[in-house]
């Protein structure tokens, strides 16, 4: 008990600081930050949109991680696996959820700067795989006789992460139109005075991913745990002797 | 080469009882046909032959992964009447080799659905091929392969599932789109003959890269799905 009100009250600090740290990126990204030359306020999306875009390609990392993990303990050790499940669902939920928000906030970004709300370039078709890959993930979860869900899910999980640079590489070959990267040797970088606005911005929506992935494990392990009660209770309720 | 025989063993038997039966190939045919005709009468091939030129390589492999969907569903189908399948998980043999015959089975199935279609495929879209043809005798195989290979391993991860009709293109789709993008630009490249040389060259290694990546985590992972609980 001590341990989950712990548990607990480190959630709220931490989902208060999250709040604390967004704000701070809100003021940066709409006040703080210099107005863009060509594209004037309109440039102030990309700081929300780089922040998901980035977090989105990680998360796929960490369910990539826990199935591979949840495969590993699967006839070592239940218990850790049925955890490193409940770790991929979550992460997965997640990354459909920051690609999304970047698809979205991406296609807002589009219709004004480029005057159209989608094109079928290299990145943004990518990102369009990566969002379905999750997606089928997802229905595939959905879809699955209950003992083996997290088995085949798993096995998907593994498709769908090698799927990722297969899937860059061939797209990359096949058209570029998408604003080169800006960040990195060949970028053209970014004004220092708009640092700060992406540092924040990242740093927020960073811990806000990671809360409600937290959350998301946390609801999986009790509806995991609800679930092996019952099945406890039938198997007890099988055993006694009719009269 | 005592798996090579297990693997030989398992697609005798899928052979066979192809044979016996005929189902997922006329199926298939029956299938493709229709498509290419709803097709043609879609895009009205005869008036535009440069532009067919280019539609047609994606739409022959738009049928060709539709018909396959429909027939790999059957080929695990039939493993499952009598409890077979409980049979195979329990014999010796390694369970990658029904995985392989299987998988093998079907590839032979969709070839031969391929060379009847190819023909009719022709004449009912008027297609003069511009590049060279024989590329295409590349293609072909190798772009069926990466269709089954990841089709076969589907249709036996959803064979248990509710509703595993829809549940196989739902999962099968979006992780093929990169191979559907190789096989139909290598293909029209082909085609049209409007592509480098070297581009269409780059397009077939991918295709060949895909298929060897996804054959081997395929044959990696079979084992731990047909004894998924």
């Amino acid at each position: 008990m001590a341990r989950s009100s712990t548990l607990r009250n480190f959630a709220w600090l931490w989902l208060a600081a999250t709040v604390a740290v967004l704000v701070v990126g809100f003021r940066q990204a709409i006040f703080v930050a210099p107005m863009e030359e060509t594209m004037g306020n309109l440039q102030r999306i990309f700081y929300y949109h780089l922040a998901h875009a980035i977090l989105g390609l990680v998360f796929p990392y960490v369910n990539l991680a826990a199935s591979l993990a949840f495969l590993y303990w699967r006839r070592r050790d239940p218990l850790k696996a049925l955890s490193a499940d409940a770790l991929a669902v979550a992460s997965a939920e997640i990354t459909v959820l920051f690609v999304g928000i970047t698809l979205a906030t991406g296609m807002l970004w589009g219709k004004p700067a480029w005057g159209i709300w989608w094109t079928w370039d290299a990145r943004l078709t990518t990102e369009l795989l990566l969002w379905l890959l999750y997606v089928s993930y997802l229905l595939l979860r959905r879809f699955s006789p209950s003992g083996q869900t997290a088995v085949l899910s798993a096995v998907l999980a593994i498709f769908a992460a090698i799927d990722v640079p297969i899937i860059y590489m061939s797209i990359h070959w096949w058209r570029t139109q998408h604003p080169a990267p800006v960040f990195g040797s060949d970028g053209g970088g970014i004004d220092p005075a708009m640092v700060p606005a992406v540092l924040w911005n990242l740093a927020g929506w960073a811990m806000w991913g990671i809360f409600l992935i937290a959350f998301r494990f946390a609801l999986e392990r009790r509806r995991q745990l609800a679930e092996q009660e019952a099945a406890l209770l039938a198997l007890e309720a099988s055993l006694e002797t009719p009269q | 080469m005592r798996y090579l025989s297990f693997v030989l063993t398992h697609l005798r038997k899928d052979l066979r009882l192809e044979w016996r039966s005929r189902d997922s190939i006329n199926g298939m045919l029956f299938f493709v046909l229709l498509m290419v005709v709803v097709f043609s009468i879609a895009f009205d091939p005869a008036g535009y032959p440069s532009t067919t030129r280019q539609i047609s390589g994606g739409v022959l492999w738009v049928g060709l992964l539709f018909a396959s969907m429909t027939a790999l569903n059957q080929s695990w189908t039939r493993e499952q009447r009598n409890q077979v399948l409980e049979a195979q998980r329990m014999a010796p043999s390694p369970a990658s080799a029904l995985f392989v015959g299987k998988a093998l089975a079907n590839m032979i199935f969709v070839l031969v659905v391929e060379a009847v279609l190819a023909p009719i495929f022709v004449v009912f879209f008027n297609l003069h091929v511009l590049g060279n043809a024989w590329l295409l005798a590349a293609i072909l195989p190798l772009g069926t392969w990466a269709l089954v290979v990841n089709g076969t391993f589907f249709a036996a991860l959803g064979l248990r599932a509710r509703n595993r009709e829809l549940l196989l293109p739902l999962i099968l789709l979006p992780l093929s789109l990169p191979a559907v993008l190789m096989m139909v630009q290598a293909t029209t490249g082909v085609l049209t003959a409007e592509l480098d040389p070297i581009y269409l060259r780059s397009w077939i290694t991918q295709l060949a890269c895909y298929d060897i990546i996804y054959t081997t985590i395929c044959i990696l992972l079979f084992e731990t799905v047909l004894n998924a609980e």
